[in-house]
């Protein structure tokens, strides 16, 4: 009795989870939240939300604000990692396994179960063809035999009361497609456990010239002592190497510790350094259109350079299973760096300068003084053709260069960097403004996740599941050899669980071949 | 001849096979329908030679920024596929293409009037939206060879998906017999919806987009200036201000990053319609659409009749649904969603990352899936499976054009701006 009843619980379980209407249900669920995730923004400053609920809604700011703060306890502000989406997709998991398992069995059978010769009543049921060929099934029977071969079917050969039946399947386990998509989706949701489990995703903003051991991801506000905390933490990571390790070992703690308190403030350590030699911005001639962002990295182990490489958006670079991507760039505050300039004398050869602000420099072979006056970042000038700086990023980055001869000012001007036709000079010399170093941090996208791989086997195994499934199909054919007084009439039939118009038009040219060989004889 | 030259012809192609195969469902005269392939044809290929000739134009602006780039590359990289008019272009020769395959195929001219209708839609909405046309250097984003191929696929996917729309929505004109029936209501007020917004971006074209374009040379004539004096392209359409010698709103302008001024969409779509300032401009155009989808409703049986005098069978247009989708489901998850995976992965680092635009495309990719699981549910099949074809085609438009319209994330290439 017990047993019964428990029995029936997990078959009721059972058939829950394998029913298409849950599929059907999940789906549902799953794309009518992920829409309003969409279009709330995600992550976002709440303020942002809030305009966006004042604008769709036509509500106060007040109310606006309460509903948010609703939607944010839902988790919707965070929707994708939160609890019960999660659950959706595991949700989905189950029933994806447990509706296929379901199904198995029967799909199985129809696999295995080996192709049998037609009854005459099975002939007339399925789609079948005809001709009369002239002579005996047995003069033909070869003929016949290699047709059906080039058409690409390794058959059996029965014999019958009246003459022969050649019999042949093909793509028996092209039914298997499906489960091999299945397979695919499973293997990238555990791809992305895997790398949630065991990855980072972070990043860095790594200031021209810096070198750094560490990563970030920040979680959350911290109190005063958290961040003198996590400061120190970040010191001595810096000066290990990014070795958790020694860090832990020189703070005279647990290493295990150490990195809970490393997770609580978002600190991942690399493991070695990386440095930041140079980032540059290409833009496309004579527009605002950027062509190219660029970082000159170097990777640092062991006090020694390991790897150098320049990376730029579509090209990061990988190390120690840390791959760096080019993913953002801004301005260092209060960062004071260095005017790199090439200085080209009308006749002789270019020298490239290292200077700072109010710095004296003497263009070779002349008496010719310039001084670095000014700086703007982002330079451009008003209708009365007055100067100003219009953005804080290095938009259009220019010196005010005031030359002098024996102490008399000559003439002064803006040089560009973007701009070539500003870099002459009136008496035929060029002072490229060619960088200004150290002043820009290239951000940096911080990465490692151990699941990619599997994530990507996924990706390969959904491709060769969906060409299975979609391309490919069950082939059944009988040929029927029977012997009608001095002729031979040939039945063909068969059937296919896909595209059987295209099986049909092989067996329409395997029939014309037939008739041709036999030299008319066709009825 | 260039490009834009034969982008017109085949505009204008399209358009005239639309109303002749529309004429030719009306009238069923054969020779009309013969007209109506010829012009199709002729479209075609004025548009496959269109895009030839811009991809060679691309291809000489690429190498004239990267000429120490190779032969192979910079036919890779100067691909007509970059930004939103060239992928709509790319869309509808897909379409077009696939249609006439099917036409040859089926022998059946009854469909042309359902398919030239979306390349007639695109095109009008191409123009209406006033989206940039021009051939725009690769940005940093897209530098990859992953573009080809992801975008590529994307387009011929949504071609196929617009396909099994069509002959869906026929399904459901064939099918339907009742006003009050579920699927009825569901086609006429979904074909009512599509029609009210394309004849109002009509009127906001006309009567507050064409007025705009004096002030449009205005701005125009400061960004000459502003180049002259600079030497440059302003980065935004502020830094303009200064040099107006007449008053114009510059919110109503954009300026795209090669420096060509646009008319921004949002300063006039629906602005003359549903949010016209007066408040009885808007009452009266949400009660004329109301009232347009209310007549479709009312004598979407006319359709039916004109469908159901041809000689096409509900049988074959559910296959063909079937078909497009069977096609356009593994290349969509293939080139749309896996490649697409994998370039965010390399460019990003993230091969995941719940932008609007990957989750659209997720939300479609269950639609379909969907679709294709549903012949196993009982009571699935016929007009049910169509509206679920039907609505696939929904979440394709608002994955491709919704998104970049409304909603903001990473994949911002696409925009209007």
């Amino acid at each position: 009795m017990e047993e019964n009843k428990n029995k029936s619980l997990i078959d009721k379980v059972w058939n829950f989870f394998a029913s298409i209407t849950l599929a059907v249900v999940i789906f549902a669920l799953i794309g009518g939240t992920s829409i309003v995730g969409t279009i709330l923004e995600q992550n976002a400053e709440p303020e942002k939300n809030v305009k966006l609920l004042i604008k769709m809604f036509g509500i106060g700011h007040e109310t606006a604000h309460s509903l948010l703060g609703v939607l944010d306890k839902l988790g919707f502000t965070d929707m994708y990692h939160s609890w019960w989406f999660i659950a959706l997709l595991l949700l989905f998991a189950a029933n994806l396994i447990i509706c296929s398992l379901d199904r198995l069995p029967r799909i199985w059978k129809l696999v295995k179960e080996p192709i049998k010769p037609l009854t005459d009543e099975q002939f007339k049921n399925i789609g079948k063809k005809e001709l009369v060929l002239k002579g005996k099934p047995e003069k033909l029977k070869e003929a016949v035999g290699t047709a059906v071969k080039n058409a690409g079917f390794k058959f059996i050969e029965a014999r019958e009361a009246n003459g022969y039946q050649f019999y042949s399947e093909k793509g028996n386990y092209t039914r298997l497609g499906v489960y091999i998509t299945h397979l695919s989706i499973l293997l990238i949701l555990a791809g992305a456990i895997i790398g949630i489990t065991f990855g980072f995703k972070g990043f860095l903003n790594l200031p021209e010239g810096r070198t750094y051991s560490v990563a970030f991801a920040p979680s959350g506000f911290l109190s005063k002592e958290e961040e003198a905390e996590m400061e120190a933490i970040i010191e001595k990571l810096q000066t290990t190497e990014g070795n958790a390790q020694e860090a832990a070992r020189q703070f005279g703690v647990d290493e295990k510790a150490l990195k809970a308190k490393m997770k609580r403030y978002g600190i991942w350590p690399l493991g070695f350094s990386i440095r930041c030699d140079n980032f540059l911005v290409d833009f496309y001639k004579g527009s605002n259109m950027p062509k190219e962002y660029r970082s000159w990295l170097t990777v640092i182990q062991g006090g020694k350079e390991v790897v150098k490489k320049s990376i730029v958006v579509n090209d990061p670079l990988t190390y120690a299973g840390v791959t760096f991507y080019q993913s953002s760039f801004g301005m260092v505050p209060n960062a004071h760096g260095e005017f790199i300039m090439k200085i080209t004398p009308k006749s002789g050869a270019p020298e490239t300068r290292q200077m700072h602000r109010d710095d004296k420099f003497i263009i070779p072979g002349t008496d010719l003084q310039g001084t670095l006056k000014d700086f703007s970042p982002a330079l451009s000038f008003d209708a009365n053709n007055r100067p100003f700086t219009f953005a804080e990023q290095m938009n259009n980055p220019a010196v005010f260069l005031e030359f002098s001869e024996k102490g008399k000012t000559k003439y002064s001007g803006w040089i560009m960097k973007r701009y070539p036709q500003t870099w002459a000079l009136p008496d035929g010399h060029t002072v490229e403004f060619a960088d200004y170093w150290g002043v820009e941090y290239t951000g940096l996208q911080v990465r490692k996740d151990p699941g990619v791989w599997v994530v990507y086997l996924g990706c390969i195994v959904m491709a060769v599941g969906l060409y299975i499934t979609f391309f490919m199909s069950h082939k059944k054919i009988w040929v029927k050899l029977l012997e009608e007084k001095s002729n031979t009439r040939i039945i063909v039939a068969l059937t296919a669980n896909k595209n059987r118009p295209a099986l049909e038009t092989k067996a329409d040219k395997m029939i014309a071949l037939l008739s041709k060989s036999d030299g008319g004889g066709k009825q | 001849m260039n490009s834009s030259t034969l982008f017109g012809i085949s505009t204008m192609a399209y358009i005239l096979a639309m109303i002749i195969y529309i004429t030719y469902l009306a009238f069923k005269n054969s020779q009309v329908g013969i007209a109506a392939t010829i012009v199709t044809i002729a479209g075609f290929v004025s548009q496959t030679l269109a895009i030839v000739i811009r991809w060679t134009e691309s291809y000489a602006q690429w190498i004239m920024f990267n000429p120490e780039s190779s032969f192979i590359l910079s036919v890779l990289r100067s691909a007509p596929l970059r930004n939103l008019f060239e992928s709509l272009i790319f869309f509808i020769w897909c379409l077009i293409l696939g249609y006439l395959i099917i036409e040859f195929k089926y022998k059946n001219r009854s469909f042309g009037a359902f398919v030239t209708p979306i390349a007639g839609l695109a095109l009008a909405f191409i123009d209406l939206s006033g989206m940039s046309k021009e051939i725009e250097p690769l940005v940093p984003a897209l530098q990859s060879n992953w573009l080809l191929v992801h975008v590529m696929m994307s387009f011929i996917a949504y071609a196929t998906f617009a396909l099994s729309f069509s002959t869906g929505l026929m399904y459901l004109i064939l099918k339907t017999e009742k006003r009050g029936e579920s699927s009825y209501i569901f086609w006429t007020v979904t074909s009512g919806i599509f029609l009210a917004v394309l004849i109002m971006m009509g009127i906001d074209f006309v009567k507050v987009k064409i007025p705009m374009y004096s002030q449009k040379k205005v701005v125009e004539r400061a960004a000459k200036e502003y180049y002259v004096r600079y030497g440059k392209m302003p980065d935004h359409v502020i830094e303009l201000k200064n040099l107006l010698n007449e008053n114009v709103d510059l919110q109503n302008f954009d300026i795209t990053r090669s420096g060509k001024v646009d008319i921004s969409l949002k300063s006039y779509l629906f602005k003359a319609t549903l949010l016209s300032k007066s408040i009885a401009g808007s009452v009266l155009s949400w009660l004329a659409s109301l009232g347009l989808i209310f007549a479709v409703w009312r004598y979407g049986h006319v359709l039916k009749r004109m469908i159901g005098s041809l000689a096409i069978s509900s049988e074959m247009l559910d296959e063909i649904t079937y078909k497009s989708i069977a096609i356009g489901f593994p290349i969509f998850t293939l080139g749309g969603l896996i490649f697409g995976a994998i370039w965010a992965d390399q460019a990003w680092g993230v091969y995941w990352s719940w932008d609007p635009k990957e989750t659209w495309s997720l939300i479609t990719w269950f639609v379909y899936a969907f679709f294709l699981h549903s012949r196993l549910l009982r009571g699935w099949r016929g007009k049910k499976v169509a509206i679920v074809a039907v609505m696939g085609f929904i979440a394709v438009i608002f994955t491709y054009l919704g998104v970049n319209l409304l909603l903001s994330g990473l994949h911002a290439y696409g925009s209007l701006e």
